[in-house]
């Protein structure tokens, strides 16, 4: 170990408390295999902390009912919680207005909306969509969908082979055919932090509208949707500590107010008739049904928690992280980090010589490591490297020096394994 | 969960490292090519059957080790042997697989009984079945199989692995 990481794991572990932050959370105290779990497949889902599971405990306990129908004491109470939780969520990403925020089952879930309510309304035969080779499938086949019923065209920004997109080609892209552009905030593959603002402000001097898939960039930095000033910006509730089936999908309310509803059915309505409905106002139009109320509610627990801690120190901790864990497996002959962009989120792609990543996968797990192998629902990604798939290792704030360390002692026990 | 000794042990690790019968054949009476699309794995398969009996067999593809080790012990246990033999060895070693025979009820597993470990491991038992899941797709002439497809009469989904 050379003297300047030495220095970082040093200078990380003692301006981050992780240790009291750790104990927040129950499942890390899981043994696997025998082994004390090292978790590090946050950028699939991250995990749950005892604050936000007793604010869905206190939920179901005290104040479930259904929202925005009763006149009853629950329902009141239930309606009240929800849309406290949505200003939680406007104010976590500093939106202008709460009828900004949409609740959606998550990033995916966002992504289909944007395509049904604002592609199929305002796109059209021969128009073209700007999507990036880094993008995850959840931001490329909605588009393909689309691009298939209306005859539109979808154009893709490349890659270098540091995992950076190509602004040049970027730019070069537009034309007066191109009506929307769709881009990754941070790749999950990779790690790499896409420069969204300036994407966002070429593509705006050309009235083109852009939607940020932020799914990854979320948990791990401060999101601040009128300096990006995005069209659109979509996460997932479970990356940031929250429950699963709940994402939010953040729009200006211009661009909702002109987009037709996504899906058809109860509170997206003001009236109905066999003659005529009339819909809902924002965000209501877009929210057909019952919500999960107490997935809502969690995920406004799960924001006010990062919140205390604060992205900034969480962002900081990540990267102490990030730094050492690149600067330790890089020192391991055989090993190669796949992604390696100027600015990175704590998502670590790497290859062993010799060894598949299901191996190593399934050979970490016996060490009690949890990483994800594969192709992260990014194969564009992954024709672009020429590998069938990669090894990920994708860092939380709750994650320790130590468990770097356990990373690169299973590393090397996997390559003793195959020599 | 069994220990990761009981799959990843020498004789896996060897086949992997020097897989037998890698390679293709110019002229095969059965081909089939197997795909499992959650990991990208893939892999050929060419069999020589003459008069009933696999005379050559070969393979060649991407794949881990537990899937490269299968595929070479499947053709060096299915060379010499008549189609039916191998139609028996690849459903005892499909229910061994996945969980449903122990490998003491198949009587003609032998060796691939290294893999009988792989039944605790949900993730990985479509790369040990890939290889025999493709034999099998060239004798019934499946030109492409796949661990995904609904309509493949071999699909076995995850919850039942």
């Amino acid at each position: 170990m050379s003297a300047n990481q030495t220095t970082q794991k040093i200078r990380s572990t003692s301006a981050f408390d992780v240790e009291r932050i750790r104990a927040d959370f129950p499942i890390l105290k899981l043994k696997v295999n025998d082994k004390p779990l090292v978790y590090l497949d946050n950028a699939a889902s991250s995990q749950m902390p005892q604050q936000v599971i007793d604010r869905l405990v206190y939920y179901q306990t005290k104040q479930h009912a259904n929202i925005h129908r009763g006149v009853h004491y629950l329902s009141e109470v239930a309606t009240s919680e929800f849309e406290e939780a949505r200003r939680k969520l406007q104010r976590f990403i500093n939106a202008n207005e709460d009828r900004e925020v949409i609740f959606t089952s998550g990033t995916t879930e966002a992504i289909n909306l944007v395509m049904h309510g604002y592609g199929r309304k305002f796109i059209g035969a021969g128009d073209e969509i700007i999507l990036t080779t880094l993008e995850h499938h959840a931001n490329i086949v909605p588009w393909q969908m689309l691009a298939e019923e209306k005859g539109a065209k979808i154009r893709v920004v490349p890659i270098n082979d540091a995992g950076e997109l190509l602004i040049d080609e970027y730019e070069k892209l537009f034309n007066d055919r191109t009506k929307f552009v769709g881009v990754t905030h941070v790749s999950n593959a990779l790690g790499s932090i896409n420069p969204i603002k300036e994407m966002i402000a070429f593509a705006h001097a050309r009235g083109v509208p852009v939607l940020v898939d932020g799914a990854q960039a979320a948990p791990h930095t401060k999101i601040d949707v009128q300096d990006l000033n995005c069209d659109f910006y979509a996460f997932s509730g479970h990356k940031l500590c929250g429950p699963t089936g709940i994402g939010i999908l953040y729009g200006r309310a211009e661009l909702l107010e002109s987009m037709q509803p996504f899906k058809g059915g109860g509170d997206m309505i003001l009236s109905v008739t066999f003659e005529k409905t009339t819909y809902n106002t924002i965000p209501h139009k877009f929210e057909a049904g019952t919500p999960p109320i107490s997935a809502a509610i969690g995920l406004g627990a799960a924001v006010d928690y990062l919140s205390a801690i604060g992205m900034d120190a969480i962002a900081a901790h990540e990267l102490d992280l990030l730094k050492y864990a690149t600067g330790q497996i890089s020192s391991i002959a055989g090993v190669r980090v796949m992604g390696t962009a100027e600015h990175k989120a704590a998502v670590l792609s790497f290859a062993v010589d010799g060894v598949h990543p299901h191996d190593i996968g399934t050979l970490l797990n016996q060490e009690g490591i949890a990483v994800r192998t594969g192709h992260h629902c990014a194969q564009p990604v992954m024709q672009r490297l020429h590998v069938p798939a990669t090894s990920r290792a994708s860092f939380a704030f709750y994650n320790t020096m130590d468990e770097v360390d356990a990373l690169i002692a299973g590393i090397r026990t996997v390559q003793k394994i195959f020599t | 969960m069994a220990d990761y000794k009981s799959l990843y042990q020498e004789v896996i690790l060897d086949h992997n490292k020097k897989p037998r019968n890698y390679g293709t054949i110019e002229h095969p009476s059965h081909h089939a090519v197997g795909h499992n699309p959650l990991c990208g794995d893939h892999i050929t398969v060419d069999v020589v059957v003459d008069e009933g009996r696999i005379n050559n067999i070969a393979f060649q593809g991407e794949s881990c080790a537990i899937c490269k080790a299968s595929a070479s012990m499947m053709t060096t246990s299915v060379k010499g042997k008549t189609r039916e033999e191998a139609e028996t060895l690849i459903q005892e070693f499909l229910a061994m697989a996945t969980g449903k025979l122990s490998h003491e009820n198949c009587p003609h597993i032998g060796r691939l009984a290294v893999f009988a470990g792989v039944s605790d491991l949900p993730t990985r038992v479509k790369c040990a079945i890939l290889p025999w899941h493709t034999l099998n797709g060239a004798f019934n002439a499946v030109a492409s199989t796949s661990t995904e497809a609904e309509e493949d009469p071999m699909h076995a989904p995850i919850g039942d692995a």
